[in-house]
């Protein structure tokens, strides 16, 4: 590949995902794209580099999914869905008016395997018993939201961060695969959205995830995401990042939560570690 | 320092299970049957158990009924790792006392996620 070829996959990257290609990763998209050019039967990446240029929507599109990272596992880092078991979850049930329904988003969830931790969580813990949820799992990848729809893992995906006590209960064994329990299925709904374009009509959520993302994103991107992410939060709601990527200065709308630092909420919110209002009798 | 009782007729899977448990700070020792391991366990427990299913002598499931009967035979954290991958034989080794199951292959990440999730590993 050459330098000019590299630039261009680049800037067409970091346009339609934001995903921030360093001049080093020229590795990464020869392994990522030399194998796409050979299953479309094209040249090599001269040839996607052309078709590109002369706007293949298709092509373009899985350009963009080859070039992401979809690496994830079940219960991935664990505190955040220890989090939602002793905090964030009683807290969104005990705040749900009769009648109501919490609304949950993965905003970048793979192959489903977050949605579906949330979901088993929300079952074992009797919560579903005391509130309605609602979970929508979306990435930029259809391939990807294809697999998480399927629901189907392999053995390798479903012992990673799965006790086998949970595989066995919520999972049914297909040959050497394993298929998501219907109930824990039709908990989440999947579809495909790219986090640079609107998610307005997505409408407000208590609990936003959006993990191992921000990291390929540069620094404007990852600022302009965090703010729109804020302003689809509830006035309680949480966001839950992955681990150590929330930067060191949040915007205006986001702040950390009092007791538990990894956690975001909304800087409005009284829990949050940056009152707005100086709190009673206290002045400074 | 933890301990850990790798127990495969494999001398292979021993060595590998070795590689990877040795760099997480367990002190490892070794069986090539259910019996040699039964014996080990009787001079001391160890406070992981790493469990093939097949092996000559005395299988893993014989072994772990019997382990589960000892005094303090509750105490070792036991993970089945074999290539008996259905749901019954899942099934079956759990009742018998097993704390987790790996079905093979497996990889580092793999046994790491489960030694977490028995509490032999922080995290
Ligand atoms: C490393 S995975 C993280 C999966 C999961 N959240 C986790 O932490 O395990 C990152 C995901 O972000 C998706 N992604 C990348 N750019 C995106 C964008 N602009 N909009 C939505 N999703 C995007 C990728 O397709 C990939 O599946």
């Amino acid at each position: 590949m050459i330098p000019a070829e590299f630039d261009y996959i680049a800037a067409f990257i970091k346009r339609r995902s934001g995903i921030v290609l360093a001049p080093d990763k020229t590795y990464l998209v020869e392994s990522r794209l030399l194998p796409l050019a050979h299953q479309l039967g094209l040249a090599g990446i001269k040839a996607i580099v052309a078709g590109l240029r002369r706007g293949d929507a298709t092509l373009q599109r899985l350009v963009v999914e080859a070039m992401t990272t979809n690496e994830t596992l079940f219960f991935r880092d664990r505190l955040p869905f220890e989090q939602c078991e002793r905090l964030i979850l009683p807290q969104l049930i005990a705040a749900c008016p009769p009648g109501g329904t919490i609304r949950i988003w993965c905003a970048a969830c793979s192959s489903g395997q977050e949605p579906y931790s949330l979901a088993m969580l929300i079952e074992e813990c009797g919560f579903a018993a005391q509130a309605r949820f609602e979970i929508i799992g979306t990435d930029i990848s259809q391939a990807m939201i294809a697999r998480a729809t399927d629901g189907l893992y392999t053995q390798f995906e479903a012992q990673r961060g799965l006790a086998v006590r949970r595989l066995l209960q919520w999972f049914a064994q297909e040959g050497t695969h394993w298929r998501i329990a219907p109930q824990l299925r039709q908990r989440v709904t999947f579809m495909p959205l790219n986090l640079l374009e609107d998610f307005s009509r997505l409408g407000h959520f208590d609990l936003i995830f959006c993990r191992n993302l921000l990291i390929y994103f540069d620094q404007p991107t990852r600022a302009a995401l965090l703010d729109r992410l804020a302003a689809a939060l509830t006035p309680g709601g949480f966001l839950v990042l992955g681990a150590a990527e929330a930067p060191d200065r949040l915007s205006d709308a986001l702040a950390r939560h009092r007791d538990e630092p990894s956690l975001i909420v909304r800087a409005d919110n009284p829990i949050s570690a940056r009152p707005t209002r100086p709190l009673a009798g206290i002045e400074d | 320092m933890q301990t850990c009782l790798v127990v495969d007729d494999s001398a292979v899977i021993r060595k590998v299970a070795r590689r990877i448990l040795e760099p997480l700070a367990f002190t490892v020792t070794e069986a090539e049957n259910g019996a040699v391991a039964l014996e080990q366990c009787l001079r001391a427990l160890p406070d992981g158990i790493l469990l093939d299913w097949n092996m000559p002598v005395m299988d893993g499931y014989e072994f772990l009924r019997s382990l589960r009967k000892l005094p303090g035979g509750n105490k070792p954290q036991v993970i089945f790792c074999t290539t008996e991958n259905d749901v019954a034989h899942i099934a079956k080794a759990l009742h018998a006392g097993a704390d987790e199951y790996i079905m093979k292959p497996f990889d580092k990440d793999i046994l790491i996620a489960k030694l977490k999730e028995v509490g032999l590993l922080a995290g």
